[in-house]
């Protein structure tokens, strides 16, 4: 069964056309990434399947359901969690807090603020500290834990490891591990490559909003990918 | 002189439970309501109607009152504000002041221009008072409405950050945006938000009209001491606008005796004061504006 499906999606920011002529498929229990330059359209594709912009034409669907024109909260409500570029924290708001906003979809499952703990136990400390006051790596902790407590089905990450440091990026990608050993699936946005190529079974390149590139992450070598990334032209690349 | 402080300390009661609306509204929706006072003596007609005509006493009257002003608060949301914050920032402030010139002149069609008051249907309750050592004595009502203003702050400072719509109001007024990617429906938290201010408009409204008198365009002078207040005591806590309602009616308390036209401009005067030292603390008007954004 698909989990995902985004067919034909086109997306304008104003004059800008971000996203041109999409189609990608997630299947239950993947780890998709989605590499590209900046400005190749992924935080706007993952938004639009988030429900935080809306495309000018084509089709989303999740779980077999027409989704394209529900408003975010009700994909949260499906099981699409996004963890948006930037955190995006409610700051004066303290961690636990920010936990247990996830709570309001009401979907039920086995996330509770305890187990997030758990997962990343640097926050228990700081859990009623207000999320401004946070380090950036315990910012991202919250914010992924966040989307957790949604029980999402689907994970949606945008450039989690962003103005991160290295200890904290390496920190974070063990919980990572974690989730997708439990199956759960994941769409996930990363500027390092070789770390994307790892974590996720399959890449879809994107470059001017397009889709240039698309394959299992075993039988891709990082040179096609890179070529794809920059538009180097050694592949032939769809119009 | 503690006989002053004491009921100007009791005055802030009420411009606190008039502010607390007008400050709650602004902070979840960042919206200026220049309806605001308008609606409470909306609120306070319609305990007057009940009282008048159907015998109902104003207390009993609130449970038929304030479940209308929640609603008037959800329709006035869908079908005025939530539209007006979409055109921009100026056209909440436009629309609201619109709203209340149609308010004021459709009570003044509709009852004239005769001062009216609720005192008549709350028994000696207009008139009781409590003594004090020192010969002070308070009015019970006055007391009342101290109190009935501390419980509203309380509990709307205890729904706010202990329930989960709560939880959800904070989060949309910070960014809606984001909210709607949590899960949070965030039309519907303003939508409850908006009926919360409404009800405790009503619940102002109610007070003013048992305190003393009001007609049709009384909503004006309520709603400049509800922004006073707001202002004084900031927007960002429960205590701060507690704090600017009495600072408010201290003001006007003391001014009072020192002259008959003291009540309103110590009032002006403190109002004033306090707004040039947030303007020149935050660095100008605009940082003030920078703040808030």
């Amino acid at each position: 069964m698909s989990t995902l499906k985004v067919e034909n999606l086109n997306l304008h920011h104003g004059l800008l056309h971000a996203v041109r002529d999409v189609s990608l498929k997630v299947e239950s229990g993947e780890v998709v990434a989605l590499v590209g330059a900046n400005g190749a359209g992924k935080t706007t594709l993952l938004r639009a399947i988030a429900g935080a912009h809306r495309p000018s034409s084509g089709r989303i669907s999740f779980d077999g359901r027409d989704i394209t024109a529900l408003p975010s909260h009700r994909r949260v409500a499906l099981g699409i969690a996004l963890v948006p570029e930037g955190r995006r924290l409610f700051a004066a708001m303290t961690v636990e807090e920010n936990l247990l906003l996830g709570r309001m979809a009401g979907r039920s499952g086995d996330w509770t603020v305890e187990r997030i703990m758990e997962t990343f136990p640097h926050l228990e400390a700081r859990r009623k500290a207000r999320a401004g006051t946070l380090s950036g790596g315990e910012q991202q902790a919250t914010a992924i834990g966040r989307a957790l407590m949604s029980n999402p089905a689907l994970l949606l990450l945008d450039e989690v490891s962003l103005g991160l440091s290295p200890l904290a990026v390496d920190r974070l990608y063990e919980s990572l591990a974690r989730l997708i050993q439990s199956g759960t699936t994941i769409l996930l946005v990363e500027q390092d490559l070789a770390r994307a190529m790892r974590v996720a079974s399959r890449v879809v390149c994107l470059r001017e909003g397009k889709v240039v590139l698309e394959g299992e992450t075993a039988a891709l070598d990082r040179g096609a990918v890179t070529d794809a990334y920059f538009g180097l032209g050694r592949q032939k690349v769809p119009a | 002189m503690i006989n002053t402080l004491l009921q100007g300390v009791l005055l802030g009661g009420y411009y606190a439970l008039i502010a607390a609306g007008l400050s709650f509204m602004f902070s979840v929706m960042g919206i200026i309501n220049l309806a605001h006072g308008s609606l409470a003596v909306l609120a306070a007609y319609a305990l007057l109607v009940l009282a008048q005509n159907y015998g109902i006493s104003p207390f009993l009257g609130l449970l038929v009152v304030l479940p209308l002003m929640a609603i008037l608060g959800l329709l006035l949301q869908r079908f005025v504000l939530d539209r007006a914050l979409r055109a921009g920032p100026l056209v909440p402030i436009l629309a609201t002041f619109g709203l209340s010139i149609v308010i004021d002149n459709a009570l003044f069609e509709f009852f004239g221009a005769n001062t009216r008051s609720l005192g008549n249907y709350i028994g000696s309750l207009s008139y009781d008072s409590i003594a004090l050592p020192g010969n002070i004595y308070v009015g019970t009502l006055a007391v009342g409405i101290f109190v009935l203003a501390v419980v509203v702050l309380v509990g709307l400072q205890g729904f706010l950050s202990l329930t989960p719509y709560g939880r959800a109001i904070r989060a949309t007024a910070e960014d809606a945006d984001t909210a709607g990617l949590v899960g949070i429906n965030a039309r519907m938290a303003t939508a409850v938000a908006s009926a919360i201010a409404l009800v405790m408009v009503g619940l102002a409204g109610a007070a003013l009209g048992m305190k003393g008198t009001f007609d049709a365009y009384t909503g004006a002078s309520q709603l400049l001491f509800a922004f006073e207040s707001a202002v004084i005591g900031g927007t960002g806590s429960v205590w701060g606008t507690l704090l600017g309602g009495i600072v408010l009616a201290l003001a006007q308390s003391i001014g009072a005796t020192i002259s008959p036209l003291g009540f309103l401009i110590a009032g002006h005067a403190v109002f004033l004061a306090v707004l040039f030292v947030r303007i020149w603390l935050a660095g100008g008007v605009a940082g003030l504006l920078r703040r808030r954004a």
